[in-house]
């Protein structure tokens, strides 16, 4: 029987190679969408195989899935085939405004799948040094992407996002070389010792001083990719000068994958740490990203960085989440990683519409989407209602759990919390609300707008708001479990 | 101490003062060839340890090294440097003495961090693990210092450098996949660069970074 | 050995050694840098000449001297013969030998530079008191430099003296040394800058506003700069058998037995002429630095002398 698994990994690496060889052709654009469709198939089956046969191996031990994982990954390719189908009319749309040209959608189209490939091998892999590798792949493949308009400004983008991820990629492999040297100690020379599986079974053994220093140098390395403070640099300047469809899925996928390295290797460090060392320096981390993003929203001038600095705040609040630990701050913080993924992926599929309607990312040139385009307008009001937390969206609920978690565990952090909430969402509801009901003169699309998508993730994040299926909270639960 | 220890200190010595070296390098094809240079000291060193170990899979690092940072990486970039037609002289942003002292106070940190950890190890080059983590400090200060793009992508595999050195002195490298892994994605890391290197240029008329300043917080 | 009279025999001979050699090597470095600049050689001997026509001609003394400008060539070629002769050249084990400490060498090199810069400003031209100041300047940062090779040496040998940093080196089982690499790049670094060489000064030009030596001996004449030309070669000399003494000690006789100290002449004389051969090639491919970047050379020199210290205590601490 073919593994389902092998699918998963499959169908995103071939169909990115075929497109790379096949060029771009009338019928590139329907596979990119038929191979993420594929893709998310196989990845739902697999949850549910799962879910209802426990976690397993797949070649040997190199690939470990579990019901964290699986959870990624199945979110992982639904926001990759949302975006693909997205993308669609919105990469015709660029191309009739001359701002792409064939060979440059090949590029786009082969590297978003393999991009794809890259950020499910690392949410699968058994072993941390692949996970390494998986993580500076997916850079790579998106470093092109970032550069794909070859404007002054996307180049330099680009390059910063090539330097400061590389810098910090190289800091998270020596974390994991240190991590490796630990481990060694403990299970002798049997090249096991980079599997998660492994790990697990002996992080009580693993030598607390060595396992400290890795997680910093870890937490530093990979949290360069989730965007923490100070390392954030390079993620508004790629959100906002990158095509839209990969701000999307770095803000919805990138940021969450390098968030999930992040947790497998606390988990490792609590184990071996008798305090609550990776706990502590993860809430200072994530309350510092916090704060500094919520403070920069309130200046920025381009919508596409406003919401890439919103995609830092929330990352900040779920590293603050899972930096508190227990089963409600972890089920709270993979709650709001899921709706953060599908709101901002959301919002920037609104964005790009309301972006190449009005011929611009500034937001003051923005006006009056309710009347052009009702749909956009309100996708976007609705969006931007959804990530400012909300009710009845779910994210109002993964707040309020985090909230009142904080509250009662580290009351210290409410009031800093609450404030750079509040200041999020003055800034970002000020911004929103003209561009959605001002006056306007823009013209109307030569491709009309795929805005399912935009309806689909907010359907979603509404309907978790208020009823979270049951299925979904024991898996949920039983992850939260996992990161102890 | 062993004979393999001393050659593999020795090693460790020269690589961190190549490291040095290239800090203050002004010219790029130099540090082109100092970085080939490095590529060989470690293939060299690693190889003492396979030859010290007798682990197979060392040999193999070590001859994957010396194939991919001696000679494959620095051809490709003498060819980009050509091709590109940079063979100015490479300028430093904050005075050599300067950041030599900022380098001398890394060693001294590196040095510290690394102790506790190399006393835990009993490999056979264990000595060098702080000399590891200062030549990867080193070339993260060298792209710090940098304005030009050819010599702060030196730099970023200069600190590949660095953590190869580290995971052979710990732990005598990490297992043959994983670092396959790291060296395919180092050759495309490099040929993504070369290509980005020409977009750059056609963009800007140069490849200094210092027209990469734009996006910034007002 | 003890003040017998073959080890103070063999203490005279090691001094007329040097005398006679030193002016020999700068002749060697002069010879060997006209090849390498394509320039038909001087003569190997003509230091020689020059010192045998200075000494013949009679001193002139600038108006308003002080006894002091006449009083310095002595001292200056006095520091540089006593360092030449304790420096262990043939045998660590020399009557004088004890007294070769390397802090001690230091502090004799630098009474020497004091008391040239000294009379070179006592005259009063601009010219002598820009070479002192300049000497003085390259002498400030040359010296941290120089005492942090030492300290890494001092380490290793666990004393200053350079007979048994000598005797570890040579005579003990064989270890390669790391930080020893570094101690001798930096060494390198300061004999040039020590002995007015390329980088930092160039010994062959009068162009007034780079030289710094040149400058300090402008107003000397007769047997006074005779003296300190011989004294200038003495340095030399006395650097590279430092250098050589500390870095590559291998020939030099430990006890007194004859065919020991016979066969260390040999040798001393080919690793000088290698030496010599060395600095040449280096200064042809080097071009003289601006004044001002000469603190970044020995600021280079420094940081490679506390390298040197940093690698010995990380990697050599456990021997």
């Amino acid at each position: 029987m073919l593994d389902l698994f092998v699918l998963v990994l499959a169908i995103p690496l071939a169909s990115g190679l075929a497109l790379a060889l096949a060029g771009e052709r009338a019928w590139a654009p329907n596979l990119n969408i038929i191979a993420s469709a594929g893709t998310f198939l196989a990845s739902a089956l697999l949850t549910a195989e799962i879910v209802a046969g426990g976690p397993r191996f797949v070649f040997g031990e190199a690939f470990f899935i579990d019901s964290m994982n699986v959870f990624f990954v199945t979110l992982t390719a639904f926001v990759g085939m949302t975006t693909s189908i997205f993308s669609g009319p919105y990469m015709r749309n660029e191309r009739e405004h001359g701002r792409l040209s064939a060979p440059r959608l090949r590029l786009y189209k082969s590297m978003f799948q393999l991009f794809m490939f890259t950020m499910l091998a690392a949410l699968t892999t058994n072993n941390l040094g692949i996970l390494w590798v998986a993580m500076e792949a997916a850079t790579l493949t998106t470093v092109l992407l970032v550069s794909l308009y070859r404007t002054p400004a996307s180049l330099e983008a680009a390059w910063k996002y090539f330097i400061l991820c590389g810098v910090g990629i190289a800091q998270a492999l020596f974390g994991t070389i240190l991590l490796y040297f630990a481990a060694e100690r403990v299970l002798g020379e049997t090249g096991n010792a980079l599997l998660w599986t492994y790990l697990v079974g002996v992080k009580g053994q693993l030598d607390p001083t060595i396992m400290a220093l890795a997680f910093i140098f870890l937490l530093v390395g990979y949290g360069t990719k989730v965007g923490l403070v100070p390392l954030h640099n390079w993620l508004p300047d790629a959100h906002a000068e990158g095509p839209t469809p990969v701000s999307a899925v770095l803000s919805g996928l990138l940021l969450n994958v390098a968030l999930y390295a992040i947790l497998r290797v606390k988990v490792l460090a609590d184990g071996a740490i008798p305090s609550d060392f990776a706990g502590n320096l993860m809430m200072g981390f994530g309350l510092l990203t916090l704060v500094v993003a919520a403070f920069f929203l309130s200046r920025q001038k381009d919508i596409k960085r406003m919401f890439a600095y919103s995609s830092i705040e929330h990352m900040g609040l779920i590293t603050f989440a899972f930096g508190m630990g227990g089963a409600v701050a972890n089920f709270a913080g993979l709650l709001h990683m899921t709706l953060h993924s599908l709101t901002k992926s959301a919002i920037f599929f609104a964005v790009g519409h309301a972006a190449q309607k009005c011929g611009t990312q500034v937001m003051e040139d923005i006006r009056g989407l309710i009347r052009i385009n009702p749909v956009i307008g309100w996708g976007l009001m609705l969006g931007t209602l959804a990530i400012l937390g909300l009710p009845p969206f779910g994210v109002f609920a993964s707040e309020f759990m985090i909230l009142t978690h904080a509250m009662k565990h580290h009351p210290w952090a409410t009031p800093i919390l609450l404030l750079a909430l509040g200041v999020a969402f003055a800034s970002i509801f000020g911004k929103v609300q003209p561009m959605v009901f001002g006056e306007t003169h823009a013209q109307r699309l030569p491709h009309a707008p795929a805005i399912t998508p935009v309806f689909v993730h907010l359907a979603i994040v509404l309907m978790l708001g208020l009823w979270i299926p049951p299925y979904l909270t024991r898996w949920f639960q039983e992850a939260a479990r996992m990161l102890g | 101490m062993s004979l393999s220890t001393q050659l593999i200190n020795l090693f460790a010595a020269t690589i961190l003062l190549l490291a040095f070296a290239m800090l203050a390098q002004r010219r790029v094809l130099t540090l082109i060839n100092l970085f080939a240079l490095q590529g060989l000291t470690l293939a060299l060193s690693t190889l003492v340890v396979a030859v010290t170990t007798r682990q197979t899979h060392l040999y193999w690092s070590a001859g994957l090294t010396l194939l991919l940072k001696a000679i494959l990486l620095p051809w490709i970039l003498h060819r980009l440097v050509r091709r590109l037609e940079v063979k100015w002289d490479v300028e430093p942003l904050i005075k050599v003495p300067t950041t030599m002292l900022v380098g001398i106070v890394l060693v001294i940190i590196s040095f510290n961090v690394a102790l506790p950890i190399s006393q835990l190890s009993s490999t056979v080059s264990r000595g060098t693990l702080g000399i590891a983590l200062a030549s990867v400090m080193l070339a993260f200060l060298m792209m710090i210092t940098r304005s030009k793009a050819v010599p702060q992508v030196i730099g970023f595999l200069a600190m590949e450098n660095g953590l190869f050195l580290a995971a052979t002195s710990a732990t005598y490298g990490m297992p043959m996949v994983v670092e396959l892994g790291i060296a395919l994605d180092v050759l495309i890391g490099v040929i993504i660069l070369g290509v980005f290197f020409f977009q750059i240029r056609d963009q800007f008329d140069s490849l200094d970074i210092r027209h990469l300043e734009r996006l910034k917080e007002k | 050995m003890d003040m017998s009279i073959s080890g103070l025999l063999w203490q005279l001979l090691a001094i007329v050694l040097a005398l006679a050699l030193a002016p020999l090597l700068t002749g060697w470095v002069n010879q060997c840098r006209a090849w390498l600049q394509n320039r038909s050689a001087p003569p190997l001997l003509q230091p020689y000449y020059m010192l045998h026509k200075l000494f013949h001609k009679d001193v002139v003394l600038a108006h308003g001297a002080s006894p002091l400008f006449g009083f310095a060539p002595y001292v200056v070629f006095g520091c540089m013969l006593l360092a030449c002769a304790i420096i262990p050249v043939l045998s660590t084990d020399l009557p004088f030998a004890p007294s070769a400490d390397t802090i001690a060498l230091v502090g004799v090199f630098g009474l020497a530079r004091i008391f040239i810069s000294l009379a070179a400003m006592d005259i009063g031209t601009s010219f002598g008191t820009l070479g002192g100041r300049r000497e003085m300047l390259v002498g400030f940062l040359a010296e941290p430099a120089l005492l942090m090779v030492i300290f890494t040496m001092a380490m290793i040998a666990q004393s200053t003296s350079v007979a048994t940093i000598v005797e570890t080196l040579a005579h003990r089982e064989f270890v390669i040394y790391p930080s020893l690499a570094f101690a001798g790049i930096a060494f390198t670094f300061v004999s040039f800058a020590e002995n007015a060489r390329v980088p930092v000064d160039n010994p062959a030009t009068h162009l007034e506003l780079t030289m710094i030596h040149e400058a300090m001996i402008l107003e000397y004449s007769g047997r006074h700069l005779a003296l300190i030309e011989w004294a200038a070669s003495l340095k030399l000399y006395a650097y590279s058998c430092l250098g050589l003494a500390l870095f590559f000690p291998w020939g030099i006789a430990q006890g007194d037995s004859f065919a020991g100290l016979l066969l260390a002449i040999p040798v001393v004389v080919a690793k000088l002429a290698i030496g010599g051969a060395l600095l040449a090639l280096i200064e042809t491919l080097n071009a003289k630095v601006r004044i001002f970047r000469a603190p970044e050379f020995l600021g280079t020199a420094f940081l490679f002398a506390v390298l040197g210290l940093l690698v010995r205590l990380l990697l050599e601490s456990r021997v």
